[in-house]
């Protein structure tokens, strides 16, 4: 008897259940109905103010991508004369500097083309007789030891980089973008800079590690009204990330740049990876920010 | 309704799935409580705890509770354990992780995601999916306090337990600061390994900014479904591991050997329990070519059965005083179980786990052995004499190394609503 009972009330039970999914609706979710009606409720109340709030943020970010390929060009053709010029250690000391404003802006060049695998792709990346861009200056910069033969790369290079100045006046950015871009960027950190795979030759990693934190940062930045204004707690977190990740870079800071991967132990590889895991994960988040 | 679908309705185990569908109505312990109804008096069904052990098939462990879960719960199958250091800048932000990760173990015990915004497009979902549809597999999620998290930075150096010392170097250690220590220690035990990894990366997840992440080791024993008898489990060596467990189902034995309570101990630790960790590799290896007379002498174990050596069954009594018929002890004095048995006086619970880390790269051999863990009330009559004397004799340590240790004050267990943590901080 008891048992019977037992499975009678799980009748009743599974019945319920299927009853209120259905009670759900077309929803593929299995969230709770409480909370999914207050996802509808929440919706038109916020969309139009955070509209405005976005527009500026895209045109102010729009503003600095701008600016940073300004330099860029400027930054890249000091760099690739010293190279033509055979000057080495010209070179050497441009090469990092100069790529820093390609790594804050990556993921816009990213979405305008084959920019990225132009400029930025690693040896194996692509196929070898294609090969060219930075690392490939970097190869004969530091591993090679001469750069005979290299002029043809370093026009392509300040090229590529001229027509990615063009090409960005007419980039379409919009929050979606922003928001993943940031956490890309980071990502970029994640996997190649900190683990000393980005620069093989020059160990110059930490300068990109740099620089696509500060592009990361530059996006929060124009987002960051519409974080705090749509969740308080999330931006303090942010923030206080952003500042750690910060003094977390300042003992490897030298002269106007910073020391090489290879002086750094493992143990402090994995603290800075640690720190940037801890700023991604919060950031991550921004997308709240979106569409109310 | 046919006949064959009802009868499916009756076999369909309690999903995670069922659980989120059932939370939308109010809460499991509601519905059951509806079903109780039915089944029973009205009124008398309402009385019925909230989430019963029938209620979903055996596979919810509650979480609240005057002691933490995970602790005399019966084994499950599988282990992910994991040790925290805190990143924190205040006591403030260690009591909000907690929060979080008292909320989000309570959940995941129930087959609930870690968090509730799992549908919208624009933001990671709050919990990571790969335990969505699964059933809650008896999930414990338990934490423990090392040593360390009573340092200068959050202001509670005066609140050390005295019972959570330093362990003493034992002879023959081989401590690997990679797999020792850690300000917090989370152990998650479940009946399904996906299950376990899901709740132990979500509070890995939880944690970014404010602890991270010092050693994570995963361990398994024999399932269920092997071994529907529920047979003592047999460790890498071959040999029946834990024959003489005390049994704390027996409130006055986990009393007795579990529970942390007056004396010198704080009255915040009132209800909890010691936990020690372990990483005990074993020389897989060197076993494999010793012969069964010497493995056997090495446990005072007979490997087929588990019986003491000279004995016909596992849990017949350890006799010491037994002799051969040369007038040598039937069970070698410096055999595993000899030793361990501390004349009968010293008793701990054991949680052991198997584990395997693929290969030593140095070596080419196995790296594989015990994830050593067990409870007690007070570590420094229970496990640290126990080990002193296992240390110094045991004929098992030729086969063993020590290359991990923890020592753990797991707090006592919580209320709807409270988080582990808060009798201290």
């Amino acid at each position: 008897m008891l048992v019977t009972n037992k499975n009678s009330a799980w009748v009743t039970l599974l019945l319920g259940s299927s009853l209120l999914l259905s009670a759900c609706g077309q929803s593929s979710a299995p969230a709770a109905s409480g909370s999914a009606q207050k996802e509808t409720a929440a919706k038109p109340a916020e969309a139009v103010p955070a509209a405005d709030v976005q527009k500026e943020a895209i045109e102010k970010y729009r503003q600095y991508v701008i600016g940073q390929t300004d330099e860029f060009v400027k930054a890249a053709d000091a760099f690739t004369k010293a190279v033509k010029a055979g000057d080495i250690e010209t070179a050497k000391s441009l090469y990092a500097p100069s790529r820093m404003h390609f790594e804050r802006i990556e993921p816009i060049a990213e979405s305008l083309g084959d920019f990225d695998p132009w400029i930025d792709a690693r040896e194996g990346d692509v196929p070898d007789n294609e090969w060219r861009g930075y690392h490939r200056l970097e190869k004969a910069l530091w591993e090679t030891k001469s750069v005979a033969g290299q002029d043809k790369v370093a026009d392509q290079l300040l090229q590529d980089v001229k027509q990615l100045r063009v090409k960005v006046e007419s980039v379409e950015i919009d929050t979606a973008m922003l928001v993943t871009g940031a956490v890309e960027l980071l990502n970029e950190v994640s996997s190649s800079k900190v683990t000393g795979e980005e620069e093989r030759y020059s160990h110059t990693d930490l300068y990109d590690f740099a620089a696509n934190v500060e592009g990361a940062h530059e996006i929060y930045q124009v987002l960051k009204p519409a974080v705090e204004n749509k969740d308080a707690a999330l931006a303090g977190e942010i923030n206080s990330r952003f500042k750690e990740l910060d003094q977390a870079l300042q003992p490897y800071r030298k002269d106007k740049g910073y020391v090489s991967y290879t002086e750094l132990t493992p143990e402090q590889t994995k603290k800075l990876s640690q720190a940037v895991d801890a700023l991604a994960e919060p950031l991550s988040k921004m997308g709240t920010v979106i569409g109310g | 309704m046919s006949g064959s679908s009802k009868k499916d309705l009756f076999q369909k185990s309690f999903s995670r799935r069922d659980a989120l569908k059932l939370a939308g109505a109010g809460g499991i312990g509601l519905l059951l409580g509806v079903g109780g109804i039915k089944a029973g008096a009205l009124g008398e069904g309402m009385l019925a705890p909230a989430v019963p052990a029938d209620g979903a098939k055996g596979k919810v462990v509650p979480f609240y509770g005057e002691h933490q879960a995970g602790i005399i719960t019966p084994m499950q199958d599988f282990i992910c354990m994991g040790a925290f250091d805190l990143t924190a800048k205040n006591l403030g932000e260690v009591r909000e992780l907690f929060t979080r990760w008292t909320e989000a173990a309570a959940r995941m015990s129930q087959g609930q995601g870690a968090g509730d915004n799992n549908s919208s497009p624009l933001v990671p979902p709050d919990d990571t999916g790969e335990a969505e549809g699964l059933n809650p597999s008896r999930t414990t999620i338990t934490f423990g306090l090392g040593a360390s998290f009573f340092d200068e930075r959050y202001g509670l150096s005066g609140q050390r337990p005295a019972a959570l010392v330093d362990l003493p170097r034992f002879k023959g250690d081989a401590l690997l600061s990679e797999w020792s220590g850690g300000d917090v220690a989370v152990q998650v035990c479940a009946d399904d390994p996906q299950v376990a990894f899901h709740a132990i990366r979500n509070l890995i997840r939880i944690a970014r900014g404010k602890a991270v992440l010092r050693w994570l080791q995963e361990g398994f024993q024999r399932t269920g479904a092997a071994d529907p008898q529920g047979s003592t489990p047999r460790n890498l060596l071959g040999f029946k591991d834990g024959t003489n467990n005390p049994d704390v189902q027996d409130a006055a034995a986990a009393k007795e050997i579990v529970w942390t309570e007056g004396g010198d101990h704080p009255s915040w630790m009132t209800g909890g329990s010691y936990l020690v960790m372990r990483r005990i590799r074993m020389r897989i290896e060197v076993w494999d070519r010793t012969t069964l007379g010497e493995q056997e002498a090495t446990f005072g174990r007979h490997r087929a059965t588990g019986a003491p050596l000279g004995g016909r069954t596992e849990f017949e009594p350890l006799d010491l005083a037994k002799k051969d018929a040369a007038g040598k002890p039937m069970i070698p004095a410096d055999s595993h179980v000899a030793l361990a048995n501390m004349e009968g006086k010293v008793k701990i619970l054991r949680r052991g786990y198997s584990y395997s880390n693929g290969i030593d790269l140095k070596t080419g051999q196995l790296d594989a052995g015990l994830l050593f863990l067990c409870y007690n009330r007070d570590p420094r009559e229970q496990f640290i004499p126990m080990q002193m004397r296992l240390a110094a004799a045991d004929k098992l340590n030729e086969y063993i190394v020590h290359v991990g240790s923890g020592l753990y004050a797991c707090l006592p267990g919580v209320k709807p609503g409270g988080y582990i943590g808060s009798t201290l901080f």
